[in-house]
């Protein structure tokens, strides 16, 4: 199991690096520099600008300082908000986005598991029935339509909750943006679970299981734990998504979290935020995926035997 | 019909959402084909006096925008409105100015898109008053007008087809490219398919959506830079679908006759393999296609995808999402569309994904 994890660290390597270097060349090859102002500044200004945060040198250069500053854990001063360097800024943002994240998908996993799981036990039933057409609805509602919807009728109509904000995160401006990122993965979900389980419940052992007698509630106990597999496979991916924020989301609620600042940083050119934010994102794509394996293989002693 | 693919068919044809799925899918399309063609309206023009008008069957200009218009108008027109009689669909109007009316500003009755052209009925006091009759015209906008008052059921016509168009055109490319590698890296397999699916894990953990706003941000937004961004988002699954069902296909016995019989490694693949993907294929490019219509309005929503004079449903729903407060239904249309198309494609590829399971049924 060791081995498993730190061969699947070692992989991870190569990933982040490529990401890096895709990033910083991709935005150095880009027209336009930090310094862009709606006012441009004196040539020497410029000229000394430049030369405080490196980018005279040789674009190769800069890539190998950068490496070397990333290798000791320094994601570099923030280029469009002075004095603050990347690492305050994510240690800003990211409780934003992960609390939003983490409510989201804890909703998204009890609603959809939940449902797929009463689809599954009674094929046909009302539930089933509603999945069929309401699973491809949810999959079908993008954010920017149902987050403005959202706004109408709780924000304005009805006036119960905040239209955005974040305040510290009261629960009142939580809401709104959690039910918004929470939506389109219920059905995601209940989809998988419905299907996986229902083939499950197919099986020999199970059908056994239910033919010596045992009751219902213990057999559906035993077909979840291999049931659950391909959910858990696949709230990983989703976990990373949801925790390293909805850009639309947190535009559109006007959140201070991670995807924010990312789009501000690729707006005004701020080469290390966005590299920064790129970068955490990647590094919680893995983590999250790597967790994921590990749950599966901790749920089906088959996959064991692999690692 | 006897062919697996015959039985397939015809257990579609008996899915009911399925079909009804398919019917909506086909509804959309050709609307958005023809339907700008026959609302009457262009999607270009503005009616300035018809500024966000809510969804409706009434002709327009109605009572309530008659009196504004014609104010506006006669202002522009540096005369007073002495008299204003309707009879039926002709406006009998008094124009009154001390300069003398010009003859030539009436063009701006007609020019309004409000009014026919006007005729002279008399003119009295050395040409300072002018009586004219001109006919109002009868426009219908069943979905209301836009902030600039341009008709929006047109607008979300001629958006639907650069949606639709996108949508096809990135899961298509998604499709080539995903077919090719998959079906290369199973059919080879060994340490050529390791290096390959290696590689598509790697991209998985990319954070892909970032990369494309990164792309769109910086390089000037163009449709074909979006299309190539989009389709290099999504062939992935469509990599990992090809090379399991080859994989299996690979040892069939088939395949090792084509071999025996000496074909070449890329004849096998195009001949042999490929054909037998296609039900899977046809399953994952069915739910495709909503993916990359999604990405595609996501992007445009945010101002990176299509850009004005051009509109998508994602511009749409942007601008409607703007004036929610003052005008919903500027976000009701494109929106209701773009759900329906989503939800029917998602439909149709469950239906496929069922047709095509050879345990169900």
């Amino acid at each position: 199991m060791i081995r498993f994890i730190l061969r699947r660290l070692a992989q991870a390597l190569p990933t982040l690096l490529a990401v890096v270097t895709v990033s910083f060349f991709l935005m150095r090859l880009a027209p336009g520099g930090p310094f862009d102002l709606e006012r441009p500044l004196a040539p020497a200004a410029l000229e000394n600008l430049r030369r405080v945060y490196g980018l005279d040198r040789p674009l190769i250069v800069q890539f190998g300082s950068y490496l070397a500053s990333l290798a000791r854990g320094d994601l570099g001063p923030s280029f469009s908000f002075r004095d603050q360097s990347v690492l305050d800024l994510i240690v800003r943002g990211l409780p934003v986005s992960a609390t939003l994240g983490a409510l989201a998908l804890g909703l998204a996993a009890l609603l959809g598991v939940g449902l797929g799981i009463a689809a599954a036990l009674r094929r046909g039933g009302a539930v089933d029935r509603l999945l069929g057409v309401g699973a491809a609805l949810t999959l079908s509602l993008p954010s920017f339509v149902v987050a403005p919807l959202l706004q109408i009728a709780f924000g304005l109509t009805l006036r119960w909750l905040p239209l955005g904000g974040w305040e510290g995160g009261s629960p009142s401006h939580l809401v709104l943006p959690v039910v918004t990122l929470a939506l389109p993965q219920v059905g995601a979900l209940a989809r998988l679970t419905r299907a996986s389980l229902g083939e499950v419940l197919r099986t020999q052992p199970i059908r056994t299981m239910r033919s010596l007698g045992l009751p219902p509630a213990r057999v559906t106990r035993h077909a979840l734990r291999g049931a659950l597999l391909p959910v858990v496979a696949y709230l990983g991916p989703l976990a990373a998504a949801l925790l390293t924020g909805s850009v639309v989301v947190e535009t559109i609620f006007g959140l201070p979290g991670i995807g924010r600042y990312f789009v501000e940083g690729a707006l005004n050119r701020d080469y290390t935020l966005v590299m920064g934010t790129v970068l955490l994102v990647a590094g919680l794509v893995i983590a999250l995926n790597l967790a994921a394996d590990l749950a599966c293989a901790w749920l089906d002693p088959r996959l064991r035997a692999d690692a | 019909m006897t062919s697996p693919a015959g039985r397939a068919l015809s257990r579609l044809g008996r899915t009911r959402t399925a079909m009804a799925a398919l019917i909506v899918l086909v509804l959309i399309g050709l609307a958005c084909l023809i339907g700008p063609g026959v609302t009457g309206r262009e999607p270009e023009r503005a009616y300035p006096d018809l500024r966000q008008l809510p969804a409706g069957l009434a002709a327009q200009p109605d009572p309530a925008h008659l009196g504004p218009a014609l104010e506006r108008l006669a202002f522009r027109m540096r005369v007073k409105l002495e008299a204003v009689a309707r009879e039926g669909d002709t406006l009998r109007l008094t124009l009154r100015s001390d300069a003398g009316v010009d003859r030539r500003s009436l063009a701006y009755l007609p020019r309004s898109g409000l009014f026919g052209p006007p005729d002279v009925l008399e003119e009295r006091d050395a040409g300072r008053s002018l009586a004219i009759a001109v006919p109002i015209r009868q426009l219908h906008f069943p979905l209301g007008t836009d902030v600039q008052g341009r008709d929006l059921l047109t607008r979300c016509l001629v958006a639907g087809r650069v949606s639709l168009a996108i949508g096809l055109a990135a899961s298509l490319v998604a499709l080539l490219i995903g077919v090719a590698y998959g079906a290369t890296a199973g059919f080879l397999g060994g340490a050529v398919d390791a290096v390959m699916m290696r590689l598509v894990d790697v991209l998985y953990a990319l954070p892909f959506v970032f990369f494309v706003i990164l792309l769109l941000v910086f390089f000037r937004p163009s449709l074909l830079l979006m299309l190539v961004a989009i389709a290099a988002v999504e062939w992935l699954d469509m990599a990992r679908v090809v090379r399991a069902v080859t994989l299996s296909l690979r040892e069939r016995d088939f395949v090792r006759a084509a071999r025996a019989l000496g074909l070449g490694t890329p004849r096998i693949i195009l001949r042999h393999i490929v054909p037998n993907t296609l039900g899977p294929v046809a399953v994952t490019a069915t739910l495709l296609v909503p993916q990359v219509i999604l990405l595609e309005s996501f992007l445009s929503f945010l101002g990176l995808g299509v850009q004005e004079p051009q509109t998508s449903w994602g511009v749409l729903i942007a601008e409607g999402a703007r004036s929610i407060e003052a005008a919903p239904h500027l976000l009701a249309g494109p929106a209701v569309l773009l759900i329906a198309t989503l939800v029917a494609l998602n439909l149709l590829g469950d239906g496929l994904a069922d047709a095509l399971d050879p345990r169900v049924g």
